[in-house]
């Protein structure tokens, strides 16, 4: 069985292609429990698909994916157990609209994991709590700004009890006001031992809070290294120019 | 309200009767020129129409009738049966409004009111007597619902209507040796108008939202019977399916099963009305953005309960308006069934001016006739708006 130092995401050898463009070339990334780790590059390299891939809403190629000791294939009962250990945080939130905030929060639990309601609300209201809009729970989403959605989204995915959370650009939709309450939000999150990944263009938030910081380039990992070499001390020469080009203006 | 005096507020314009017509009316000069004008055409067709429903309008070809309009040649020592489903349908309709606010809650309150005002109408104290039990039972009916507005009663309730449909068709059509059977070929008039068409709507949703789903299968089996029933049912004119439903079904049928003619074009309408409304749905099932599935499946939801608690309720409300467009055309079209020798409110119209008593009381007939399909078709229309309203909460 799965012990603690154990790597709790396996990627070997990730390929991707939509159509005959060549996506994902070859992707090896290994996460370890409890594990931090940020995802930057370019856009159009391949980031966001990658990490899709680990909850199978992209389908790979070819390579292995496995995540806590169990492997991605066209099994259907596997991509449901993977599914639900991992929460996924989207771009545009994606909330559902037809339903109120607690109503978007406790629809998992209930149906997925067959919670009674009154468990489902009391859980769906601690988390709201835990991410700082208690008084929201009856609205509805589009009644909320933009931070307070994304807020929601964290909660929605946290209800469902994860190991592994999935951020796939979570501030690249908001005001600048806002992302500063939903990068709060998430660095709690990483201070309670949670695994995460995180594809995210917020150096200041990588720097602080990520273990380790990938690289992403043409659909493969350029460069890996903890926050400090990856800043001050980049290797490669692609990687440097991504930096210059995001660090200064 | 407590608004502080230091507040801007937008300026108020305020005009009396008088200034306002200046302004509107009658200012610049030609502006009054056409006031005038407009007024005297008014008057003048005003003063036809309204002589002509006073005075010389012949009404009776329509009070005389009352009853063939109503319920066509259902036999009148049965008519305790159409007054015993109607008061289902009040009992059902009251329960529905006080365990749901809103829509449901002043549709129920509407036909209370109507109820009273038919009251007033003169008939005969059997009549009112019916007329009577209905509003107690619509209003018991609210008064019940919102004393129980739990979860378990709204299902109950919902079930209810469910089983009101087939409960309502065997009630008027008897067994033997429950009820002595009545010949759906004796329906008639708005009674089997209004049997044609809620049964066809309520039948032919589920069919069509099926049909909807179906057509974006990942099974090719299924994919291709969807889009051959669609596809086909679509290319054929109403009266040919009604034809088929009539002539060709029985062939089909194994010996000794006889449907009858009014629920063989039931199933025509059914059928046909599904097409359309899978097509309405399909519209609506490709309205939701991936981002809501892929949300979904992300939270491990499977396709099912993705399908029924994620995209359905969003796509169903969005063809609010296109299926109560296509239900109100399905409530006319019911006139159609004239080609099988059904006799619904238009036929029993046609039937009642072959009397040689009312001879060439076109004008009366007609005009009542639509003026009945004028008030339902409008009643479905204002109910879709409020539903759309009262589901729209919130929404962007």
């Amino acid at each position: 069985m799965s012990g603690e130092t154990e790597d709790i995401i396996i990627c070997e050898d990730v390929h991707k292609w939509f159509g005959v463009l060549h996506v994902l070339r070859g992707v090896n990334l290994r996460v370890r429990r409890g594990e931090v780790v940020v995802i930057c590059g370019p856009s159009g390299s391949g980031k966001s698909t990658f990490i899709r891939t680990i909850n199978r809403l992209e389908t790979h190629q070819r390579g292995r994916i496995i995540v806590d000791g169990i492997e991605l294939t066209d099994d259907v009962r596997n991509i449901a157990a993977v599914r639900s250990e991992i929460g996924m945080v989207f771009q545009q939130f994606n909330l559902f609209p037809h339903l109120t905030v607690l109503q978007n929060i406790t629809l998992a639990p209930m149906k997925v994991r067959q919670w009674p309601r009154e468990k489902a609300e009391r859980v769906a209201r601690e988390l709201l709590e835990r991410v700082g809009i208690p008084e929201q729970a009856n609205k509805y989403p589009a009644q909320l700004s933009g931070g307070q959605q994304q807020r929601v989204a964290i909660a929605r995915a946290l209800a469902m009890q994860p190991k592994i959370m999935l951020f796939d650009e979570p501030t690249s939709a908001l005001d600048p006001e806002m992302i500063k309450e939903v990068l709060d939000v998430m660095r709690d999150l990483a201070r309670s031992g949670m695994t995460m990944i995180v594809v995210t263009h917020e150096m200041g938030f990588a720097k602080e809070v990520a273990d380790r910081i990938c690289f992403f380039a043409d659909g493969v990992i350029v460069e890996e290294g903890t926050p400090e070499e990856f800043f001050s001390n980049p290797k490669e020469e692609r990687t440097r120019r991504f930096l210059s080009q995001i660090l200064t203006h | 309200m407590n608004i502080s005096s230091n507040v801007p507020r937008p300026p108020s314009i305020s005009l009396t009767p008088w200034e306002w017509m200046r302004k509107n009316l009658l200012s610049p000069w030609y502006n009054g020129l056409l006031t005038l004008l407009t007024l005297g055409f008014l008057y003048g067709v005003g003063k036809g129409i309204l002589t002509w429903v006073l005075k010389e309008a012949r009404w009776e070809v329509v009070t005389d009738n009352f009853r063939l309009f109503l319920v066509g040649q259902y036999p009148s020592d049965q008519l305790w049966r159409v007054w015993l489903g109607l008061l289902g349908l009040s009992l059902l309709l009251g329960l529905t409004g006080g365990v749901w606010k809103g829509t449901a809650y002043s549709f129920a309150r509407a036909t209370l009111v109507a109820l009273g005002i038919f009251l007033l109408v003169p008939a005969s104290w059997g009549t009112r007597t019916w007329l009577i039990a209905n509003g107690v039972a619509l209003a018991g009916g609210i008064l019940a619902g919102r004393r129980f507005r739990s979860r378990r009663f709204q299902q109950g309730v919902l079930a209810g209507w469910l089983l009101y449909f087939p409960l309502l068709v065997f009630l008027l059509r008897g067994r033997p040796p429950l009820l002595s059977p009545v010949e759906p070929g004796l329906w008639g008039g708005l009674l089997l108008t209004f049997l044609l068409a809620l049964v066809s709507i309520v039948l032919s949703f589920p069919i069509g939202v099926l049909l909807a789903l179906g057509r974006r299968s990942a099974l090719p089996a299924v994919r291709l019977f969807s889009v051959l029933y669609i596809e086909v049912i679509r290319g054929v004119p109403l009266v040919t399916v009604l034809f088929m439903a009539d002539i060709m079904l029985p062939l089909f049928l194994p010996e000794g099963l006889r449907v009858d003619r009014a629920l063989r074009a039931m199933m025509g309408f059914t059928l046909f009305s599904a097409a359309y409304v899978a097509e309405n749905v399909r519209g609506g099932l490709q309205a939701i953005p991936a981002g809501q599935i892929e949300a979904a499946h992300a939270l491990g939801l499977n396709s099912f309960q993705t399908t029924l608690f994620i995209i359905l309720p969003q796509a169903l409300r969005l063809v609010i308006p296109a299926n109560v467009g296509q239900f109100i055309s399905l409530f006319k079209d019911t006139s159609l069934v004239a080609i099988m020798g059904l006799l619904e409110l238009l036929g029993i119209g046609k039937a009642v001016l072959a009397n040689p008593a009312y001879m060439g009381l076109y004008r009366e007939v007609y005009l009542f006739v639509a003026l009945v399909y004028g008030i339902f078709s409008y009643a479905m229309s204002y109910a879709s708006l409020r539903l759309e309203k009262a589901l729209g909460v919130g929404e962007r």
